[in-house]
């Protein structure tokens, strides 16, 4: 299969968010801001290419009655991996993020990745379909992330758009999180059916 | 006395583990269609949550911190969790056949829930004693399923309705009804005891 393909399946057309809807809580929980949902994204999509990988190579050798407890133990390795690498480099992000680096062990898009491509893909297609996943997930947290931020407080990504006033709070708040992917998903669905 | 019960009003009403904290979206959304289900998926999760978050905080305080592998936390916690949910579907299974089959199908489920796992990490991090941590644990699932169960209300009642926009039917219209929700949740807050 084309490598490029892959990757911009990743992205449109099995969009994590927006079509499969897997992964809903980092979602709805990282993305009080543009900042902080790409970089959610971001540590998503690096756990995802590299259990993508390791799964995909690994597939020969996992009996297929324990593949899923194989593949926790490998993901939540990576993420281990990931959350060290936080701590020492970006705490300040890891505080941000909290609770949701250790629960991307617990994200349906890793575990339904590794079983429904890499277990049955050569590798480097495996890190394409990891690099298109995790960019049209990023893509759809920073989307997110800005547009609550936006109406919520009048910035994207820290700059100014318009006085922070006229901004409704409760878009950077729990309702309005629910409320923007409501609207987001709709104007997705309705974009897909009549391009 | 007051801690328990404060631990107890916080965890279900202001700081609702689906509408205010977005752990356990998942289950909120996909199992919730009817009212029936909804209430078992819910049970489901208070049996599990809880068992394992004793569990869990047992092996962290006497396994890993004496050891000092603090950082096998994720990999350890979401082990014992998998593990535990397939004993206990066995041990259901065998030991009362009537509750099995009212929760059975739920229980595959709950391994990828993230509500449990974090409330396992939430009690660490927040250093819980061993009676906190259950209290919280079991008043979590009793939050988790007042959202599911309200939120299955609504559903059925949506999908009567008619006149929604195409492209908003199934669940964006959801979506926005559980902000709708949270909203009202955002009422408890302030709450103090």
């Amino acid at each position: 299969m084309n490598k490029l393909k892959i990757i911009l399946n990743g992205i449109v057309r099995d969009n994590p968010t927006f079509v499969l809807m897997l992964g809903m809580c980092p979602t709805l929980g990282t993305t009080g801001s543009a900042l902080t949902g790409m970089s959610m994204g971001l540590a998503t999509m690096g756990v995802l290419i590299c259990s993508n990988c390791a799964i995909s190579m690994l597939k020969r050798f996992v009996p297929d009655q324990v593949r899923i407890p194989c593949y926790i133990v490998v993901i939540a390795t990576f993420v281990t991996v990931l959350q060290m690498c936080m701590q020492a480099w970006l705490p300040a992000l890891d505080k941000l993020l909290g609770i949701f680096i250790p629960l991307i062990v617990v994200n349906c898009i890793l575990l339904g990745r590794a079983e429904a491509f890499a277990a049955r893909h050569s590798v480097i297609e495996s890190v394409c379909d990891g690099i298109g996943i995790g960019l049209g997930f990023t893509l759809a947290l920073t989307l997110l992330g800005a547009v609550r931020e936006l109406l919520g407080t009048g910035m994207i990504f820290g700059f100014g758009i318009y006085p922070e006033t006229y901004g409704s709070l409760v878009f950077v708040l729990a309702p309005g999180a629910f409320i923007a992917l409501g609207f987001m998903v709709a104007l997705f669905n309705s974009v897909k059916k009549h391009p | 006395m007051t801690t328990y019960l404060s631990i107890i009003i916080t965890a279900i009403f202001v700081n609702n583990i689906v509408l205010s904290q977005f752990l356990g979206i998942c289950p909120f959304i996909g199992v919730s269609r009817r009212l029936s289900s909804a209430v078992g998926m819910g049970a489901a999760v208070a049996f599990v949550m809880t068992l394992s978050t004793a569990v869990t905080w047992l092996l962290q305080y006497y396994l890993l911190d004496p050891l000092e592998i603090g950082f096998m936390q994720t990999i350890v916690f979401i082990l014992v969790i998998a593990s535990l949910v397939q004993m206990l579907e066995m041990v259901i299974k065998k030991i009362a056949p009537v509750l099995y089959q009212a929760l059975g199908v739920f229980l595959p489920l709950i391994t990828t829930n993230c509500a449990v796992l974090g409330v396992a990490i939430l009690v660490i991090r927040g250093d819980m004693d061993l009676g906190q941590s259950i209290v919280y644990a079991l008043s979590t699932a009793v939050g988790f399923t007042l959202a599911l169960a309200l939120f299955a209300g609504i559903r059925q009642q949506l999908e009567l309705t008619e006149g929604v926009p195409r492209a908003m039917r199934g669940v964006p219209v959801a979506l926005v009804c559980a902000g709708l929700l949270a909203l009202a949740f955002m009422g408890f807050s302030g709450i103090s005891i």
